[in-house]
């Protein structure tokens, strides 16, 4: 039932761990769907200590995975947030046994669109219950039980991995000592929502796309995938490093070349971003995960009122946004600080001054680094972690 | 953080004014120097900071640390949130001292504020006898530079708080060196070079 694998995901399975949970206990989705049993395919680091308090999830962004801080095993690149993770590093196996889960509705080994309906025995493809961030969370508790950690010392997660930490603070406080939401919101906002539909619509416009039943037709929707990414990209980055980066500049040629090629470096830039995605992600997987992003609306789930998500919450949060992210400016990440404050939370809050955009959250950036690297600290301390 | 890490007087004079246990909002925490010493002494203690690099340095530092604006950010917080809500040294920069006095003391059972008194007798003497605004060693900011926006006397101050129906329950006088002075009012009011009020509602 969970075993018609892509390409993609039988090398993830591979090289990480994976759990069919929800056999005898279904997941309950927001939709109203049962989902079971459904995989979850995951990366550890470290050793889970005696008194299984040093357990730290990452909450992998929209087109994020498990593999934090090894090689992918599709692109052979490495590790999505190497610059923070590993030996040395401000999250260190050493210290903390450090757990990322691919999200549901992923491509990446955990159950999404690609796996088969255990009722039919068909790809799910379009059929796949549409899952939230909630779901997503559910999951990753079912893992955390699967696993017999009862709490995580922290979770920190960026972007859509952000709205996975809220939802993590509200739906189980008491699992979470601490907290770390990076250059996220507590809703995602019209612009936002309209940037999805652009890249859905562009996925659903590719011939290839075929009601989303691609696979069965031995197609995929590779030009709308692509597109999609290159909209989503821009998003990602700022108007100023954009100009750094590229300018005006020319790509391989001294003049323009009166055509539709790609004259401008940043167009060929984007390009090679688009092709180079379409050979790890799924394009129904993007569709679900957008979808998830959108729902998100964490005060419209505590009666509009985002304070009461967090009421009488002992979990220590760190919130960080970055002054170039206009996908989740810092005012975004900023009503989430006046949430917690409202709710009388131990909170931290730091604007990092950047040019790179909202891409910074995983990129070298040491003060995000020194922010971090002193707010665990503080929280091992509380927590009486070595 | 160091417990025999040695703070500016003044911020010990505060410190100590705090009792073990509670809870305080240090408004305008800077790099965290007085947020780290009633940690030390236990205080679940948190800051609200307007510079960027103060409040990077004290999140570093692991000090519960948001970045906000004493004028605008206080009435985010909860009534009776902390014990203590503390504004030292900057209750003359900010636009509407009174609004946040009252912030101070809705979100905060006790406040504690301290601030340079105009009425100091160099204060006097520069702006009576020199005919020249004010520079002094609390109050080194040329007229047009000076973030100090709404200055006051130790008896403006006190008149505020009766004005407002708000209880002195301490206050302290600091010469130059930031040693407590002990005078009758009218004389501590000149004599005077800041002050330290614990004020309750």
């Amino acid at each position: 039932m969970l075993d018609d694998l892509t390409d993609a995901e039988r090398k993830a399975l591979a090289q990480c761990r994976s759990a069919v949970l929800g056999a005898d206990r279904p997941l309950r989705l927001d939709c109203g769907v049962e989902l079971g049993p459904y995989r979850v395919a995951y990366q550890t680091y470290g050793t889970l200590n005696a008194d299984k308090s040093n357990a730290v999830l990452i909450c992998h962004a929209l087109t994020g995975d498990q593999f934090v801080a090894d090689d992918h095993p599709v692109t052979g690149k490495p590790g999505w947030w190497e610059s923070l993770v590993g030996p040395g590093k401000v999250i260190d196996p050493a210290r903390y046994f450090i757990i990322c889960s691919n999200v549901l509705g992923g491509c990446m080994g955990t159950t999404g669109p690609l796996a088969s309906d255990p009722a039919t025995n068909k790809p799910w493809n379009l059929r796949f219950p549409v899952v939230t961030i909630a779901d997503m969370v559910r999951a990753q508790a079912a893992l955390l039980d699967h696993l017999g950690i009862p709490g995580l010392f922290c979770v920190i997660g960026g972007s859509m991995g952000g709205m996975q930490v809220l939802q993590w603070a509200a739906s189980f406080p008491k699992r979470v000592f601490a907290a770390v939401p990076i250059a996220c919101a507590a809703r995602h906002s019209a612009q936002n929502i309209a940037f999805h539909e652009v890249g859905r619509q562009a996925i659903m416009a590719d011939p290839e796309w075929k009601g989303g039943d691609y696979r069965l037709h031995d197609t995929a929707p590779e030009r709308g995938l692509a597109v999609a990414r290159m909209t989503a990209h821009i998003t990602y980055l700022s108007e100023q490093a954009l100009q750094r980066k590229f300018g005006r500049n020319l790509q391989d040629r001294n003049a323009l070349g009166f055509g539709f090629d790609a004259d401008f470096q940043v167009e060929s830039y984007l390009r090679h971003q688009g092709s180079t995605f379409v050979d790890r992600f799924d394009a129904n997987s993007y569709l679900y995960i957008t979808r998830a992003m959108d729902y998100f609306d964490l005060a419209g789930a505590h009666g509009g009122v985002l304070a009461n998500a967090f009421k009488g919450t002992a979990t220590r949060f760190c919130s960080i946004s970055f002054t170039s992210d206009w996908l989740f400016p810092t005012r975004e990440n900023r009503a989430i600080v006046h949430a917690l404050n409202a709710a009388a939370a131990n909170v931290s809050f730091v604007e990092i001054e950047t040019d790179k955009g909202h891409d910074a959250f995983l990129l070298d950036e040491p003060e995000m680094f020194r922010t971090l690297s002193g707010f665990l600290k503080g929280a091992a301390t509380v927590r009486g972690l070595k | 953080m160091s417990t025999a890490q040695t703070i500016r007087v003044d911020l010990q004079l505060i410190a100590d004014m705090v009792q073990p246990g509670g809870r305080a909002l240090d408004v305008g925490c800077g790099d965290g120097a007085l947020l780290a010493s009633l940690v030390a002494k236990s205080v679940d203690a948190r800051g609200m900071e307007l510079s960027q690099a103060g409040v990077n340095a004290c999140v570093a530092n692991g000090l519960s640390v948001i970045q906000g604006d004493a004028d605008t950010d206080l009435r985010d917080y909860p009534d009776d949130a902390f014990d203590y809500v503390i504004l030292s040294q900057t209750l003359q920069a900010t636009r509407d001292p009174r609004e946040v006095l009252r912030q101070m003391l809705r979100v905060g059972k006790h406040a504690i504020v301290s601030f340079p008194n105009f009425a100091h007798w160099q204060v006097r003497l520069r702006l009576v006898f020199g005919g020249r605004m004010p520079e002094t060693p609390s109050l080194p900011h040329k007229w047009y530079d000076t973030p100090n926006i709404h200055l006051c006397s130790i008896d403006d101050f006190r008149a505020l708080c009766r004005d407002m129906g708000v209880h002195v329950e301490r206050a302290v006088v600091l010469n130059r060196n930031s040693r407590p002075i002990h005078m009758p009012p009218l004389l501590s009011n000149l004599f005077g070079e800041q002050a330290v009020f614990l004020l309750r509602r």
